[in-house]
Order: C-alpha cells, then structure tokens, then sequence
C-alpha cells in the first residue's frame, strides 16, 4: 500500500502535511509532496488515511499495490 | 443606508445582508438545504446562493461557466472597462484561466508554508503585546482590542513597513476597507494619503531591498517583466483587503465560542496538543468567508435558469454545516479528527494566505488561554455580528480571568 497525492487536484489546502509531517511535505508553492516513494506500513497506514478524509480538495489517496 | 425591504422567504428573496442572516444566518442556510437547495433573489440584480457542500464545490470548480472578475456582490456589476478579463483589478482573487495561474504561481512561494512558520515568533511577541496592554482589566473588547490588531500588525511586519508606523497602518487599512465598495470618485480622496504612504515605502523598498514581502513584489517577474508599480500597489490592496477582516473575525468568532463554552474552553487550556484539531473545527464551524462569482452566459444550472451576470454568493460557510458532507454538522466537535471542511474554498481559488491565516488564529488563540485560562461573554447582547461577505464578531466584550 502506498500512499499517493494527485498534483492535479491539489491547491495546497496544507492538511496533509500538518497531519503526517512524517508522510507528506510540501514544494516552494506550498502544494503537497509525498516523501519517498509514499510506502505505507501499519504504522503509518493509519496517518495516511487520516490525511487522506482530511484534504477538501480528495487529492490524497491511499492505493492498493 | 438606504431602507431595504425585510425577507419574507430566503429561498425567493435572499439577503445577506438582512439582519436575520447577519445575526444567525445557520438556521436560514438548514432551512434553505431541506427545500431549495439553490436559493434566488432579484435582489443586487439578482444572485443564486447554493445551500449545499455539493452546490458550493461544482460552481467553486467550474471557472468555464463562472468568473470571478468580481468577488463581492454588489448592486452594480463591473463594465469589461472596469475589469478587463481575465486579469481583473486585483489579481489573482479576480483573475480567470489562463492568467489566474500565472499571477497566483508568482504569489505562491511567498505564503508557502516555510516561508510562513518562520513569523512564529513574531506573532507570539505581538499577541503578549496586545495581552499585556490589557492587564488590569477585568471587561475586555476582545474584537476590537485584540483580534483586530492581529492581522494589520504581522502584514505590515511581512510587507516591511515600520514599526513605528503600526497605528498609521491599521488606521489606512480601515481607509481601504471601508471604502472599498465605494464609487471610484468618493474613494480617491479618502486613498490618497494612503497611496502616498505606499509610494513612500515601496520607493523606500527600490532604493534599498530587503528580504521582505514588498521586495518580493518588486522583483517579481510576468515573462521577463518586472510587475508595474500599479501592480504590485494593488496586490498589497489585496493582501490588505483578503488577510485582516478575515482572521480578525475567525480569530474572534473562535473566542466568542470559547466563551460560551466553557467546557472547549478548558479542554483546549487542559491539552495544548488538542489546538491543532480544534483550530480545523474553528475554521468549519465559524468559517467567515463568502465569496462571489459571476454568471459568464445564460444557461440552465443546477436546476436552475441562470442569466449572464447573475451573481453566485458562493457560501463556503454553509458548506461547511452540510450534514451530507460532515457527521453531526450542527455540532461543535472539539476533536473532529475527519474534518475535510472548505472554509478557505476549493480549487484553483484557495485562499492564498489560508497558511499565514492558521498561523494567526493558532497563536493568537493559544496566547489568549494562557493569559486567560477562564473567559465568559460580559454580556451575550452586547455582542455584534458583522455585515456582508465576512462574518465575524465586531463587538466582543469578555469577562476574563488569570
């Protein structure tokens, strides 16, 4: 499982990497980055998640690999 | 003010600016959600007002039929001279694809989210200024003494204007504001010491750069361009315009719930930790922004016939309260944790200051429980809303405590 940000739905709402700095970063606009390759364990699945019901613009998502 | 005519039915004949929506417009908006949604008014010359979170994101993301040349709804609508499409008089707030995307991109890094946590500091030293003029005193106008000031003091920090200055600037901001819905002849008299002002500080800025918002401007580049001088003057107008009565009214729309709830109140003094949840549920449940569009041609739209020129108020606000896209809208939810609220829009609009904005109301929030771990209204009637497209507490007299 990873976790991946569409760059064409985000606006740099900011959600994602105020609620997983571990997960998420951010470019010099301010629009969200996944760090790494945005692989998921179950440590982390749950943050990711919790980012992803939290971005108004639906760009997080979580997919199954 | 001229007299209007009081709403029998906001579902025909809305009016954001009737006295019932001013002083508690959420009923209006659930009453509008159960039989509408979109409701209408020939009002202004007539506008639609979707009641929905699903109404509110289809027209926030449809810029082929809506523009945003114009962002606040008025009696008169802007002439193609006015506005020149699709730049608009401030961009980017009311620019239209392509330019949109240009002029927004170049502000961007400016209120990108390093560049913003850095004024941390600053921001804390202001809020224990404001605090500690209050000492001694046991009823505190918590609007107009506190939030207000907030906003006008950290731009004229990032804009690099002096210090000294910060009465003058807050006083020209109010200038700007108040008149900013004015007819061009009765706002040129009363702008001039302001744009003289400006031109002082941005001559200031060209003669000896610095690492600060105006220099920002001033080395900003359209295609190899540097911008006018106009330009940059009306992007501070914007930043002034879209970043002070904002905040100060989310800031005291915050405090006037704590307030009254002195349960959130003590949760919030009792873990710190719990700010950043609750400040999302600050921002859904009282979020103070309505925006605008313009209807670009005649069409049928959500159900409804639009013409060309039909005003959008575009109610993040009532988004926000939709139970189709929230569990428990009406409740206050101090530790929501899914909270996918709209309160600074949706799409290629977002509120470019949405970070500078969360940064303000968290500290300045988290400094007011410190100084003022027990806080209650002094008088609940004495309390006033504002009126139009910010909603905020203007007056806000509040018991306070150590």
């Amino acid at each position: 499982m990873r976790v991946v940000i569409d760059s064409d739905l985000c606006q740099g709402q900011g959600r994602c990497f105020s609620i997983a700095s571990t997960l998420f970063g951010f470019d010099e606009l301010g629009n969200g980055v996944v760090l790494g390759d945005g692989g998921l364990t179950p440590a982390t699945l749950e943050l990711a998640r919790l980012a992803e019901a939290n971005c108004p613009e639906h760009a997080v998502s979580i997919e199954e690999s | 003010m001229t007299e209007k005519a009081p709403v029998e039915d906001f579902a025909t004949d809305f009016d954001h600016t009737d006295p019932q929506w001013v002083a508690n417009p959420y009923p209006i908006w659930e009453d509008l959600r159960t039989r509408c949604p979109v409701a209408h008014t020939d009002r202004y010359g007539g506008a639609w007002f979707p009641a929905t979170h699903a109404g509110v994101s289809t027209i926030a993301k449809d810029t082929d039929n809506f523009t945003s040349r114009t962002v606040v709804v008025a009696n008169m609508r802007p002439t193609d001279e006015d506005l020149p499409a699709p730049i608009g008089v401030a961009p980017p707030i009311t620019s239209d694809p392509p330019f949109h995307a240009i002029a927004r991109k170049l502000l961007l890094p400016a209120f990108s989210p390093g560049v913003v946590n850095a004024l941390e500091p600053q921001v804390r030293a202001l809020c224990n200024g404001l605090l500690d003029d209050l000492i001694g005193e046991g009823v505190v106008n918590a609007s107009e003494r506190y939030a207000r000031l907030i906003p006008p003091s950290v731009i004229r920090q990032m804009l690099g204007f002096p210090e000294g200055d910060t009465e003058k600037f807050i006083e020209m901001v109010h200038v700007i504001m108040d008149t900013i819905d004015q007819p061009e002849d009765e706002r040129i008299e009363l702008w001039e010491p302001v744009e003289e002002y400006f031109r002082v500080q941005i001559e200031d800025h060209m003669e000896r750069p610095r690492d600060d918002l105006t220099t920002f401007l001033l080395n900003a580049e359209i295609a190899g361009q540097k911008l006018a001088i106009e330009h940059v003057f009306g992007t501070m107008v914007l930043i002034l315009v879209a970043g002070i009565d904002t905040t100060w009214s989310a800031i005291g729309a915050s405090l006037w719930h704590l307030a009254k709830n002195p349960e959130d109140l003590a949760r919030l003094v009792g873990e710190p930790d719990l700010m950043s949840v609750a400040l999302e549920e600050f921002l859904r449940f009282y979020a103070p922004v309505t925006m605008a569009r313009l209807v670009k041609a005649d069409m049928e739209y959500l159900g409804c016939s639009m013409k060309e020129s039909d005003w959008i108020l575009l109610g993040f606000p009532a988004a926000n309260r939709d139970p189709v896209a929230f569990k428990d809208a009406d409740q206050f939810i101090i530790d929501r944790a899914e909270n996918r609220h709209v309160a600074f829009g949706l799409g290629i609009h977002r509120c470019i200051g949405s970070n500078l904005a969360r940064l303000e109301l968290r500290v300045a929030l988290e400094e007011f429980i410190k100084r003022y771990p027990t806080f209650e209204l002094a008088n609940p009637k004495d309390v006033t809303w504002s009126q139009g497209q910010i909603r905020g507490p203007r007056n806000l007299p509040l018991r306070v405590m150590n």
